[in-house]
């Protein structure tokens, strides 16, 4: 018993040792910028108003989609809405809303107070769907096409400059 | 100028750390038990040199020497004094500079103090004292530092994080590195025992001191970082689990397992090797967590510009530190007969350490499991306070339990025969747990039960100070520091329950309602600081029932340098509750996002530790008066 304890301690401590030298040498901040170019598999979203599930296929319909994360609890989501309202006239573009872990009548409120920009508004209440898309803060944006290539990516509110780019890449 | 002075005393630090390996080892082989006069000699030239040293450092962020590299980075001569000699040890070479300090100032009062030893094993102690002095010393010089110089000079410097520029974070550091760093003499002492075959229970005096010293310090140091992030970080806690955090909890759990089975081993001649364990083990887990915030592995409101070099470094050392200890052990350790009584004070200090281990792996899979995840599966997660809450909350109610009998069980074997005593503060800790849930509000089963056996600890250490007092045979340090404990997980468990948290978008001249409350933002004002600008609003809390009204006033501050943004929290205490306010602006608009808590008995929660660091020091007056 002793001998198996003296022979496995070192060995244990070597395996933590070899672990931690590893990982000196990964980057340690969460980066999901490797999504970019990468297609979307599988999205299951539900509809905000009804009991009907918005999927990959009727992201297809659309020549371009711009997702976007918001909150009626998150003060930079009222920040970029007026963006989002601009960018609703366009043509090519069509937006898809996902309510991320938010209570109806707070994000009903929201949207009253500032305008709807949404062609199609779903709801991510359990934070889920974030995660698979590579979410992990909002507002996040993601520019997706009709082959649901992930174009770009806008982590925290849009600026007038990412709107400019989104512009060009739809036009 | 500044910069070849300190990395000549640097240098000469080296140099004499050598002298002192060189002829201790020299007078290890001769006979006799006096230590000669030119080891203490080289020794106090040595503290002596790297004090001015250190002030020598001090010295340049005084006057805004902006030829180092360290200066240029955290300092900035518009900032107020006080925080210019704080910045000193706000980075990482600074810091580096205050553990050398350290190792070698206990390296010299060790010798100093420990005259009744035998000469081997404080001459071999300071030997490997003095190895952990020149490592450090050979990464301070060629990987990190504080007294590079930058050429062509800067004009002006950086400036200091803000949030760093902050009373409690400016003796932060010092206090928690005299806990980390403190324990490298027991390491060093734990190592010599084994290899000088000092094992007698005197060998307990050598060191009780050193461990309790660091062990007050590193709580302190702990409360002074939470009482920090609770004011400061705007999160309304104080306690986040953060993997530094953790760092810093690692070694205490480490050292309070070491000075309760260091009383077993004075006591009763048991326990030899887990003690060295311990001692070892306690540098080692400081080490670690060094590591852990240094080297960038893991993130964290800690983190200080990583480098990977540096961390390859420390790990490296690490790694001999522990294979090293580990050697040694294997190589003396005897197996030893306990023959416990289940029903004795060993049992009891022994059932106290598995629970400091308990603890103390918990933490640390928690802390290091994310490194795993990442190295082995490419999965990037992190472990946050649900899963600390839910292995190591349970298990406090058994704890408390003990802890609350424990002392008061004999050596060798006890009878029991006071049980229904227990049973009747059981049942006083219940009624007023019910009490509580009568007049206040009710909470979950495992709330109860943490309260419940919080009082049965407060009580029996209060009916133990009582009797002890009659026969005058009183441990103070012990009942203080116990009974503290009690009140402290009494003061969190209701802190938790009874807090009230409400998020509003607001703006001027609006009123919000809520429970019994109003709050209103009443004003807006822009006020002009020397080191920044700041929003501050003023915000009306009213209490309904009582009619009482409190100001408010949390700030939005905007830092010159480096430009920053901060949410200075407004926080009003008494001696039953907190209030706690938020403000951050949104962008574009004319609301305000505030963030109201009212937090019940905060203010106990620090005084409660306080409370249990003073048990601490008592304890060592006590020690010091004995001798």
């Amino acid at each position: 018993m002793q001998k198996i304890i003296k022979i496995s301690i070192p060995i244990i401590l070597i395996f933590i040792i070899v672990v931690l030298f590893i990982g000196l040498n990964k980057d340690t901040n969460y980066n999901t910028n490797s999504l970019i170019g990468k297609k979307i598999s599988k999205i299951n979203l539900k509809h905000y108003n009804e009991n009907k599930f918005y999927k990959v296929d009727d992201l297809k319909k659309n020549k371009y989609t711009l997702i976007n994360f918001w909150a009626s609890w998150c003060a930079p989501c009222r920040a970029e809405h007026s963006l989002l309202i601009e960018l609703s006239k366009e043509k090519n573009l069509k937006l898809l809303g996902v309510n991320f872990k938010d209570k109806k009548r707070q994000a009903d409120v929201f949207l009253n107070e500032l305008g709807n920009p949404y062609d199609f508004l779903t709801k991510d209440k359990m934070g889920k769907n974030a995660v698979n898309l590579g979410v992990y803060g909002i507002p996040e944006s993601i520019l997706v096409d009709k082959n649901l290539t992930i174009l770009k990516k806008f982590v925290g509110p849009l600026s007038s400059k990412d709107f400019n780019s989104i512009i060009e890449i739809i036009n | 100028m500044l910069s070849n002075l300190g990395n000549l005393l640097l240098f000469l630090n080296i140099f004499l750390s050598a002298a002192i390996i060189f002829s201790a080892l020299k007078y290890l082989k001769i006979s006799g038990n006096l230590i000669p006069k030119i080891i203490y000699q080289i020794s106090t030239f040595q503290s002596t040199s790297i004090i001015i040293c250190f002030f020598t450092l001090v010295g340049a962020f005084i006057i805004s020497d902006f030829t180092l590299i360290t200066v240029y980075q955290n300092s900035h001569t518009l900032k107020p004094t006080f925080y210019k000699i704080a910045g000193t040890w706000g980075n990482h070479e600074g810091s580096l500079l205050l553990w050398v300090i350290i190792l070698i100032i206990f390296s010299f009062l060790f010798l100093v103090f420990t005259r009744k030893h035998p000469k081997e094993f404080r001459l071999v102690t300071i030997v490997i004292q003095n190895i952990l002095i020149v490592g450090f010393l050979f990464f301070i010089l060629f990987n990190s530092n504080p007294f590079s110089a930058l050429s062509p000079t800067p004009s002006e410097g950086l400036g200091l994080n803000p949030i760093l520029q902050d009373p409690a974070l400016a003796i932060h550091p010092p206090l928690l590195y005299v806990g980390f760093v403190g324990s490298s003499i027991y390491f060093s002492a734990a190592m010599a025992s084994l290899i000088t075959n000092y094992s007698q229970t005197s060998f307990v005096s050598s060191i009780k001191n050193w461990v309790l010293i660091s062990w007050c310090f590193q709580s302190l140091g702990i409360l002074v970082g939470s009482i920090w992030a609770y004011y400061e970080l705007g999160w309304g806690g104080f306690w986040f689990w953060d993997p530094v955090e953790n760092a810093s909890l690692l070694p205490w759990f480490a050292m309070t397992a070491l000075f309760h089975s260091l009383i077993v081993f004075e006591k009763r001649g048991l326990f030899y090797f887990w003690v060295i364990t311990l001692c070892l083990l306690t540098f080692i887990l400081s080490v670690t967590g060094t590591f852990l915030v240094r080297s960038g592995i893991l993130n964290s409101v800690h983190t200080f510009a990583s480098d990977p070099a540096r961390g390859i470094y420390i790990l490296l050392f690490l790694t001999l530190m522990i294979f090293s200890s580990i050697f040694l052990l294997f190589k003396n350790y005897k197996k030893e007969n306990y023959n416990l009584n289940p029903n004795s004070k060993e049992t009891f200090i022994l059932i106290n350490n598995w629970f400091m281990m308990f603890y103390l792996i918990t933490v640390f899979l928690g802390t290091i499991y994310p490194i795993f995840t990442d190295v082995l599966t490419e999965n990037k997660i992190s472990v946050g306070p649900p899963f600390y809450n839910m292995v190591i909350i349970p298990i406090v109610v058994i704890f408390l339990l003990v802890m609350a009998i424990g002392p008061k069980v004999k050596w060798i074997k006890e009878r029991f025969t006071n049980l229904k005593n227990y049973l009747f503060i059981l049942m006083g800790s219940t009624l007023i747990n019910l009490l509580i849930i009568f007049l206040f509000k009710s909470y979950s089963i495992l709330s109860n039960l943490i309260i419940i056996s919080a009082l049965f600890l407060i009580i029996s250490s209060l009916i133990d100070a009582i009797k002890s007092y009659r026969s005058s045979k009183i441990d103070f340090s012990r009942i203080i520091s116990h009974c503290s404990f009690g009140f402290l997980i009494l003061f969190i468990g209701l802190n938790n329950n009874f807090s009230i948290e409400k998020d509003y978008n607001i703006k001027l001249g609006e009123t919000k309602n809520f429970n019994n409350y109003s709050i209103k933002l009443q004003n807006l004002v822009l006020e002009d600081f020397s080191n920044y600008k700041a929003v501050i609003g003023e915000l009306v809390i009213n209490n309904k029932n009582t009619n009482q009204k409190n100001i408010l006033r949390p700030e939005i501050r905007i830092y010159n340098n480096p430009q920053t943004l901060t949410y200075e929290a407004a926080i009003k205490s008494n001696v039953i509750k907190d209030y706690y306010l938020t403000m951050s602006n949104i962008d574009r608009s004319e609301y305000y996002n505030i963030k109201f808590q009212k937090k019940p008995l905060m203010i106990w929660i620090w005084i409660s530790v306080v409370m249990i660091v003073f048990g601490g020091f008592l304890r060592l007056f006590q020690n010091a008066k004995n001798n």
